[in-house]
């Protein structure tokens, strides 16, 4: 397969699932601002979004304060934050359209109506209509697209690379949430009841909550949640079910200049697959977390250069 | 003086030609309702699909539809034969033509044509001289313009069929004779078992076929690719329509590189060797060290490869200098001088302005003819005579004194008519025909071709960026 093809099905994938990890992330932190707590407190959260994905300095040329509505405003519809919904949307798109012949029908139909409802939209009109609606829109039609490819492509290479940018995105998406949200509630967390609520949004946007109870049948503790969102093997958001999947996948499509690439993900892979939550608490989960982002770029550096955009 | 045109389905008394008998009496016996049901279904389906071209000068990415017409234009058995026999002809003294020019040049010595207007035209490329390409074929896919003119008691004899333009380097719309195929037999099957139809859709496997006899010597099981400048060019629907077809991978010029004088592009799997390119982008674009040096599109060395006979180009470099619309009078003389024969098909009496007399004549009859630019397609840049006000005129009046090369002019054809669906319900509007001839070890066509309608009542412009249309076209077999 042309470089340049699987180069538009990885990233079309990775900003789909980009988009949807987005709205998972705005949405726990939109559930979590409803529980009462101090102006400062509650901006200081948003503030951590901005962080994360080093916006500060974007958001500042734009807008004068942080606080819900401005970064919502900026990260959902705001054509020019390279990083908003909006932009992930239309650049899946954009890949998509890049390699039209490549998609089955579906696929590209799917991937073209999210764009084509998304462009329409106003923030007030989103904002009036209930914002967690939006998210929930914008997590079906991830899924919807994701469901179509599977269901309908054929099991090549194409669909190789497609599941690869879904995972390594998956895999970096998910480590920042946790990463965030977990900062947050530990140093905020006081009564065992906001605890409760406040733990329970982090499951829900990560659709981890009825699992947790079925795997626990126990309360809620963040040293569990932080098991099972990392190294669940069952549990398909989980960083050990995405390092996993990355191992299999470049298994499949390896090629003559990709033996590096293979040997980092198989490390981190078993780093994951071999680890114990208690250790990894009781060295720092930030710390861990953070080695592992910077593992999962590496990664993704070298399947751009291996496979995507290999030189002369 | 009447101008009368030829139609299609009716003859002059208003009687229904033979060969439309079978459709007129199956539209006469379907109901009103079912067809504008049928009309609406088609729009919905070819949105769906996503057939539409972009269309240059409008905002940025506008996409349209080019609209589709459920009258099919029906062509019988005897008169393909004819057409297919002149199509034929002319496709082979065309490409004995080139390579002359790119050789020998007998043709020019000979006289037949003045060395000036070969050497010096703007689309004849010094780089190509003596250079063997693959089967000594350059147009290997030509789109042939044919237009019927003159209605029974006009000048023009009736319904005589005349070449317009041979496109003979990026011609496009291939596209559109396959899907306008698929969907009649969608909507309405019935039709195709009431009469024979010669079936288009195995044009891809034509084109591979073609492609694959012209690969470079030596190479046996050839990798072919379809090149396009991306997806911004208002082609791009055919180029991934006929990729797609074929099997082969449409790459644009970033995803290929050249490396001893050989081809590859860029895969998953590493550099594989590219044999034939089946190229849909223009001679100025192919490569940068060769050509224009801003083009962003094409392979730096690619040349370089091809004078090495390491890869083959479809069409060659250099084919524009035969269907140059100052080259387009002397095809027939070609036809005589390469193959010996009389010309099957009727080129359009042309007036070439740098000429003095002809200048003369032309400036006095600009309300009755067409001027084109010698380089202009698409149906830009040209007067339509009749079609154009005083002012209009004068206008154009002014750019041909300024510089007469660029022009040449030719009577208003009477294009025939066809009968068409339009709001009004159907009525006659103005057709052409588009067969697509291939060549490489034999020269061969599906029957029929691509043709298009003026959908504007009275115009004579098909192009679908000037508001034509298309039909399907039906060569029906004895």
């Amino acid at each position: 397969m042309l470089s340049r093809t699987a180069d538009h099905l990885y990233w079309m994938s990775r900003y789909t699932e980009r988009a949807e990890n987005l709205a998972r992330l705005l949405d726990v932190t939109y559930q979590m601002s409803l529980v009462p707590k101090s102006v400062a407190a509650e901006n200081q959260n948003w503030g951590a979004i901005l962080a994360l994905n080093s916006l500060e300095g974007r958001f500042a040329e734009a807008y004068d304060t942080v606080n819900a509505d401005n970064v919502l405003r900026f990260m959902v519809m705001d054509p020019n934050n390279i990083s908003s919904i909006f932009s992930c949307l239309r650049a899946a798109r954009e890949n998509a359209h890049a390699v039209r012949g490549t998609l089955t029908a579906e696929t590209w139909e799917s991937c073209n109506m999210t764009w084509l409802e998304v462009r329409d939209q106003k923030f007030e009109q989103i904002l009036s209509s209930g914002i967690g609606q939006f998210f929930e829109w914008v997590k079906l039609r991830s899924a919807v697209t994701r469901g179509v490819t599977f269901g309908t492509m054929l099991q090549d290479e194409a669909q190789h690379f497609i599941r690869l940018g879904g995972l390594i995105e998956r895999a970096d998406n998910t480590a920042r949430i946790l990463d965030v949200k977990y900062h947050v509630l530990h140093t905020n967390g006081d009564e065992g009841a906001t605890d409760f609520y406040q733990w329970g949004a982090l499951l829900r946007s990560l659709s981890a909550f009825e699992v947790y109870r079925k795997v626990y049948r126990d309360v809620i503790t963040p040293a569990r949640v932080a098991e099972l969102l990392m190294l669940r093997l069952d549990m398909p958001r989980s960083l050990h079910a995405c390092t996993r999947g990355i191992v299999r996948v470049l298994e499949s499509i390896k090629n003559g200049q990709s033996a590096e690439t293979e040997r980092l993900a198989g490390i981190l892979h078993a780093h994951i697959h071999y680890a114990r939550i208690d250790d990894i608490l009781a060295r720092g989960l930030h710390e861990y977390l953070t080695d592992f982002m910077d593992r999962i770029y590496e990664l993704g550096e070298g399947i751009s250069h291996d496979f995507l955009m290999p030189a002369a | 003086m009447k101008t009368t045109f030829f139609n299609e389905m009716y003859e002059a008394g208003g009687a229904v030609r033979p060969h439309y008998q079978a459709y007129a009496d199956w539209l006469a016996a379907t109901p009103a309702e079912r067809i504008e049901r049928k009309r609406a279904e088609a729009d919905i389906a070819f949105h769906r699909v996503g057939i539409t071209f972009a269309v240059y000068g409008e905002e940025s990415g506008t996409e349209r539809l080019i609209p589709f017409d459920i009258v099919p234009r029906v062509i019988p058995a005897n008169e393909w034969i004819r057409l297919h026999g002149g199509l034929r002809q002319r496709i082979k003294a065309l490409n004995a033509f080139l390579h002359d020019i790119y050789h020998d040049q007998h043709i020019l010595d000979a006289g037949h044509i003045p060395r000036e207007q070969v050497l010096n035209n703007a689309q004849f490329r010094p780089e190509m001289m003596g250079i063997n390409v693959a089967a000594g074929i350059y147009a290997h896919i030509a789109g042939v313009d044919l237009v019927r003119a003159g209605g029974e008691g006009s000048d023009q004899k009736g319904g005589e069929y005349y070449v317009l333009e041979d496109n003979l380097r990026v011609p496009s719309g291939v596209s559109y004779m396959i899907e306008d195929r698929k969907m009649m037999m969608r909507l309405f099957p019935e039709l195709f078992s009431r009469h024979k139809i010669a079936p288009v859709q195995h044009y891809p496997d034509m084109l591979l076929e073609n492609l694959r006899t012209v690969a470079p010597q030596g190479v046996n099981d050839p990798t072919v690719v379809l090149l396009t400048p991306g997806a911004y060019n208002s082609a791009y629907f055919e180029h991934t329509f006929l990729a797609q077809q074929m099997g082969v991978e449409l790459v644009e010029g970033r995803d290929l590189f050249v490396y001893d004088d050989t081809v590859f592009m860029r895969t998953t799997r590493g550099p594989q060797r590219v044999d034939v390119i089946y190229r849909r982008l223009d001679d100025d674009f192919l490569d940068p060290l060769a050509f224009r040096k801003d083009s962003m599109l094409g392979v730096p060395g690619l040349l370089s490869a091809y004078r090495a006979g390491r890869v083959t180009l479809a069409n060659a470099i250099g084919t524009g200098v035969a269907d140059d619309k100052s080259i387009y009078p002397y095809v027939p003389e070609m036809i005589r001088f390469y193959l010996g024969e009389e010309p099957l098909l009727n080129n359009v009496p042309t007036y070439m302005l740098r000429k003095p007399d002809d200048r003369k004549y032309v400036l006095e009859h600009l309300p009755e003819l067409v001027v084109k630019e010698v380089h202009g397609a698409g149906g830009y840049g040209m007067l339509v005579g009749p079609a154009s006000t005083r002012e209009q005129i004068e206008t154009f009046r002014q750019r041909i004194v300024a510089a007469p090369e660029k022009y040449i002019a030719q009577p208003t054809l009477a294009l025939s008519n066809c009968p068409t669906f339009v709001e009004s319900g159907v009525a006659p509007r103005h057709v052409d025909l588009r067969p697509f001839v291939l060549s490489g070890k034999n020269i061969d066509m599906v029957p029929g071709g691509l043709t298009r309608v003026a959908l504007r009542e009275g115009s004579l412009v098909v192009n679908s960026s000037q508001g034509g249309g298309t039909k399907d076209t039906w060569v029906l077999e004895d």
